[in-house]
């Protein structure tokens, strides 16, 4: 089975990323978690993303468009990376959710992906 | 609702709720029909206490509730053919029976939980909640498993208990060994996965465990593995509190300040051990309590054991079966104790199943440490990719060069 593993940050954790006096720790944690996960041979595809600031939103509410930066103000957890993970069961990508650093400084979301409907065509 | 019978109720709650689902079920041979019964006549405690005052013998009004609640249940079931039942219906409201009366029947009901017939990983989640009472959700937390799915498990080993109409009843003497090693081992995975449900309504789960832990010692006082079990929990138990300093970072066994150990439960632990040995059954709980025995000396000699607990690791895994702990442990001994040659050629000959237990590449690493062997820095990464305590995690970053 595919699972998605989503990591949401806080916005403090993301903070870390910045800060000099955090961000060897941030980092050492991410980078030893995702070299444990490649070397788990579970991986299908994965990827971190860029800070929240670097984003752009676009929403078109009653026919206009709204285009913004950066997170939504009201926005206290963020995407900060996803995996797609085949495991065998829901078990084991638990497992691996719970050793991702934002487990205790944020959370992670783990959903089966969907698999294609059977009649599209090939 | 008045605080005092609200009180009561969880405090009645706590202290019988596993006897009196045991007896229940006992009596009805359906573990999941008792549960159900019993929580009803939970809420009618919480809808009548406070109105009409808590009763004198609160655990017998309960067990009467649930007996009625089952009986009722069962005139609309093909149960009212059953001549045992309709015994009791010509006595549907049983006067309260005495307190004393009560059998405790918690040790027939953790056989029961923990039978062969059933899946061995369903085996602890199934006594926390058959004996007493967690909710599925903690459980599953402890557990890392969804919710739904732990349910779904929980249910179907119900299931599986009526359906095979496994007994309530102690084993025979010639199984009670096997049968009791599979009871141990499910308190023993109950009290290593405490650690994780700091946040559950029911406290700490490894409170819970040490309750179960102490009930089977008492119960099956002439089992030295019992005994054995709960001396092993009981000097986890004492270092406890030692395990995280005042800023809440992790502090490892050989920095702790054995000042900061529980004096009272290491005497304890070490009666355990003692009641243990007297009896001449030797087995892998008392061992891995006589090694935990042997960390406590460091509090009264200054010194820790280091070749006499790699010894005891020996027979561990010579004798018991080899698991990744003990062998890691044995490692970690071995390389204190002065010979970290041997200890890195122990853990080169597990490669394969310890890819992803955190616990072997903690060791790797500081053995590879104590050996001057290259490497070090490799191991601790993987220690810290694979480890899900944030503590722990930032203790090994922090030994990153």
């Amino acid at each position: 089975m595919q699972f998605m593993i989503i990591f949401k940050e806080t916005t403090a954790e993301v903070a870390r990323r910045d800060d000099p006096a955090a961000a060897p720790a941030y980092w050492g944690a991410w980078q030893a978690y995702v070299g444990a996960l490649h070397g788990s041979g579970i991986v299908v595809s994965g990827n971190a993303l860029q800070a929240p600031r670097s984003a752009t939103h676009v929403r078109v509410a009653g026919g206009k468009r709204q285009v913004q930066d950066g997170p939504f103000a009201d926005t206290h957890e963020h995407l900060g990376g996803y995996f797609i993970v085949e495991t065998a069961s829901l078990d084991v990508a638990l497992e691996w959710a719970a050793r991702a650093p934002c487990a205790s400084a944020g959370s992670v979301e783990v959903r089966p992906v969907l698999p294609p409907p059977s009649n599209a065509p090939a | 609702m008045s605080e005092g019978a609200a009180a009561a109720a969880e405090r009645v709650a706590r202290d019988s709720y596993g006897r009196l689902v045991a007896r229940l079920a006992w009596q009805w041979r359906d573990l999941a029909a008792a549960e159900d019964a019993l929580s009803d006549a939970f809420a009618a405690a919480l809808r009548h206490w406070p109105e009409q005052g808590v009763p004198d013998a609160p655990e017998a009004w309960l067990a009467a509730a649930a007996q009625r609640r089952l009986l009722h249940h069962a005139r609309h079931t093909r149960l009212t053919q059953d001549p045992r039942v309709t015994a009791l219906l010509d006595e549907a409201e049983p006067e309260a029976p005495e307190r004393q009366a009560v059998p405790d029947a918690r040790l027939q009901l953790m056989f029961v939980c923990a039978h062969p017939a059933i899946a061995t990983h369903v085996h602890a989640p199934l006594m926390l909640q058959a004996v007493l009472g967690l909710d599925a959700k903690v459980i599953a937390s402890a557990f890392l498993v969804s919710p739904a799915a732990m349910a779904q498990r929980l249910v179907r080993g119900k299931a599986k208990i009526r359906e095979a109409g496994l007994r309530f009843e102690a084993p025979e003497d010639r199984e009670l060994p096997a049968r009791l090693a599979a009871v141990l081992e499910a308190v023993y995975a109950a009290y290593t996965l405490g650690r994780h449900t700091l946040d559950s309504p029911a406290g700490d789960l490894r409170d819970e465990a040490l309750f179960l832990a102490r009930l089977t010692a008492q119960l099956l006082p002439a089992q030295a593995e019992a005994w054995g079990l709960l001396a092993l929990l009981l000097h986890a138990e004492a270092r406890r509190a030692a395990q995280f300093d005042a800023a809440g970072r992790f502090v490892p066994l050989s920095a702790q300040d054995p000042n900061a150990w529980n004096d009272e439960l290491i005497r304890e632990a070490e009666a355990a051990l003692w009641t243990a040995a007297r009896l001449s059954q030797p087995g892998p709980f008392q061992i891995e309590a006589a090694i935990q025995s042997a960390h406590a000396q460091r509090r009264t000699t200054g010194q820790t054991p280091w070749s006499a607990i790699a010894q005891l690791y020996g027979v561990l895994v010579q004798h018991h079966g080899v698991t990744l702990g003990a062998r890691v442990g044995q490692a970690v001994a071995l390389a204190e104790a002065g010979e970290p040659a041997a200890a890195v050629a122990l853990l080169d000959a597990w490669p394969g199943e310890a890819d992803g237990y955190a616990p072997y590449w903690v060791a790797r690493a500081h053995v590879l440490g104590l050996a001057g062997a290259s490497g070090r820095q490799a191991a601790l990464q993987r220690a810290i990719g694979l480890t899900d305590d944030p503590r722990l995690r930032d203790f090994l970053v922090a030994q990153l060069d």
